[in-house]
């Protein structure tokens, strides 16, 4: 080959320029997304991180302290109540939302009487503003005039604060973000089982395999990636969501309620600690992102993709 | 024990009637081909067969065992579909094996069936692959031999070949028919080629506007057809149908001859060279009519011919009913030879 590119300089010259210009086409294409990409995602990432650094004094000037932060944060019992309750938010959404979703899903996926009205049912919940949701659900965890109180009072059960008592808080919060969050994964299961070719499941049938077994060999591996893609949304949403707790409880009583994200806000907005704010929202990232390498670099090997 | 009967078989979808009161019957080991036109339903008659429809109407027993409220499962049948509804996430083995997964055969049982059934439909090489890495021709094997290991007496097969080019067609044609004997099922085929109607089938029945139009052996189809539209539906080309005074004639592209002093005026407007023969169309009082001839014809198109063709081979038809006129036929013929 080298002897070749010696013998004739001038094509070899002729196609270097060529890929040059193939490079530079291919960077001018890729700008305008990469220079979004870099202002609002990469640049504030490594600004925060940056930012979880340092302090800020009241002058304004900054101040290195390497990882102080860190060790405070380690030291913050706020912190580590946020995360145990944001794990135990998201393993009690996550997993009972998206079954639900795909119940619903085969439900109205039968050709029956109604179908469109129960899939804009099932819908509606998604389309409601999360405050405005918020609101629904305090009217129904309210006490003692509240839905759900008065559902007890017909049993001749005392009033309860649902909202008010740790114990209950949590539980409260979850059901509401299931109601919330189940109808909207099922329109992506919905879309996915359409997608799914009906001879299938008659080549099943003529086999001899009852409905689940179909479902469970056939229909639920075939929407394995719906399912991934929507669990991956499912894990985002959990630590995303927060607009529930302004209204409903600002994280309390007694921190209870407080998520990761809402800890952030009041740390960033009421506290005014931008840097310690800045350290919590590192630790964030650094969920995030483990969340999304273990999809890309190993979930996604174990699907069948169509 | 595995004859398939239809009786009196109707079913609709709202006002359309896509079965409309067929009967046929598929004699054990044989196989029958349900030869139609898009929307003539036979690939409905198949469902109904199968039990993925159910019928409005009527009755269907396989081997003696009236099925008709049947499930799929329950009558032991196996299927091809036109679009081998292959599972894509499960190996050419496990595709192949599902049936009998479903029904809890031992492994061992499952192991030397499958290895069998391989070797049968050629693919011992790739059980190991997705459905998605393997060619048209392979896919379509899969399929037939998810159906073969099933040892069903019964098999259904949705125009199995639509989806492969000409020379596999051809290819698997031949291998299916060949299965089919070899292990003697019964089988029931549904295609839009009449190509493969005629070179497969013991008995096909022609559907039309959901009802039989004619059912007979593929040779009763092509030299007596009971109807113009069975004239115009087999051969390649068809049956010319002309129009002389108030009768229908029919007459084969093969037995037109193309000779100077022939009874038929013709003026030639296309040729189509085959190789083996020439497909000479021509136009005779402003109607066409093909006229198959041997070799490289060297007819022009433009140039004006005579046609002839011998009284014996005319078919006639009525005009109104379109129905076989057979007497006339012979009458025809008389007049013919006398004149």
């Amino acid at each position: 080959m080298t002897d070749l590119a010696a013998s004739s300089p001038i094509p070899e010259r002729r196609a270097r320029s060529q890929a040059w210009w193939n490079a530079v086409n291919a960077w001018l294409l890729l700008l305008p997304a990469a220079v979004l990409l870099v202002a609002f995602t990469h640049w504030p990432i490594l600004a925060t991180i940056r930012h979880s650094l340092f302090i800020t004094k009241r002058n304004g000037s900054e101040v290195f302290v390497g990882t102080d932060s860190y060790g405070a944060m380690a030291a913050d019992p706020i912190f580590w109540k946020a995360l145990v309750n944001n794990f135990w938010f998201a393993l009690g959404t996550i997993p009972t939302s998206i079954a639900l979703a795909l119940i619903m899903a085969v439900w109205v996926n039968r050709n029956m009487r109604g179908r469109g009205f129960l899939r804009l049912a099932y819908f509606t919940p998604t389309v409601l503003p999360m405050i405005a949701v918020a609101n629904i659900w305090l009217f129904f965890y309210t006490p003692d005039y509240g839905a759900l109180d008065q559902l007890r009072g017909l049993f001749g059960l005392g009033g309860w604060n649902w909202l008010g008592d740790p114990s209950t808080v949590m539980g409260c919060l979850i059901v509401m973000v299931i109601w919330k969050e189940a109808g909207f994964f099922m329109i992506f299961y919905l879309a996915a089982l359409q997608q799914l070719s009906p001879d299938l499941d008659e080549a099943a049938s003529i086999e001899g395999a009852s409905r689940w077994y179909t479902f469970r060999r056939i229909t639920f591996p075939l929407l394995m990636p719906t399912t991934l893609f929507v669990a991956i949304n499912a894990v985002i949403n959990s630590f995303k969501l927060v607009d529930h707790l302004v209204i409903m409880t600002k994280g309390g009583p007694n921190n209870a309620s407080t998520l990761l994200l809402y800890y952030i806000y009041e740390v960033a907005f009421t506290f005014q600690d931008s840097s310690y704010a800045a350290t919590l929202t590192v630790v964030l990232l650094t969920l995030l992102s483990a969340i999304a390498l273990l999809k890309f670099g190993y979930l996604d090997r174990r699907i069948h993709y169509q | 024990m595995s004859a398939i009967t239809l009786n009196h078989v109707s079913k609709s979808w709202g006002a359309m009637r896509a079965v409309d009161d067929i009967s046929l019957t598929a004699d054990e080991g044989s196989l029958l081909v349900l030869l139609g036109p898009s929307g003539c339903g036979k690939s409905t008659t198949l469902r109904l067969i199968a039990g993925l429809e159910e019928a409005d109407a009527g009755t269907i027993t396989i081997g003696g065992v009236d099925v008709t409220r049947l499930s799929p499962a329950e009558r032991k049948i196996s299927m091809v579909f036109q679009s081998y509804a292959l599972f894509p996430h499960l190996s050419v083995a496990e595709n192949i094996i599902f049936g009998l997964r479903v029904r809890r055969v031992s492994r061992a049982e499952r192991d030397a069936r499958l290895r069998r059934v391989a070797d049968i439909v050629g693919l011992a090489h790739l059980l190991d692959r997705k459905p998605s890495q393997l060619s048209g021709g392979q896919r379509q094997r899969v399929a037939l031999g998810r159906a073969i290991i099933a040892e069903a007496r019964v098999c259904l097969m949705d125009e199995p070949l639509s989806n492969l080019d000409a020379k596999l067609r051809h290819e698997m044609r031949t291998e299916i028919r060949a299965l089919q004997q070899r292990l003697g099922m019964t089988m029931v085929y549904v295609t839009h080629d009449q190509t493969e109607a005629m070179t497969m089938a013991d008995r096909v029945v022609l559907m039309r506007d959901g009802r039989i139009e004619q059912n007979g052996s593929p040779e009763e189809l092509y030299n007596r057809p009971a109807t113009a539209f069975t004239a115009r539906f087999i051969g390649t080309p068809p049956m010319n149908l002309v129009r002389q005074g108030d009768h229908l004639i029919g007459i084969r592209p093969e037995h037109i001859r193309v000779v100077t002093g022939g009874d038929h005026a013709a003026r030639v407007k296309a040729v189509e060279h085959l190789g083996a023969d020439s497909i000479v169309l021509c136009d005779i009082d402003g109607q066409p009519i093909s006229v198959r001839l041997d070799g490289f014809s060297k007819v022009q198109p433009g140039e004006d011919v005579r046609l002839a063709w011998e009284a014996g081979h005319e078919h006639r038809f009525d005009p109104a009913t379109e129905c076989r006129l057979e007497t006339s036929a012979r009458e025809g013929r008389l007049a013919t030879s006398a004149g």
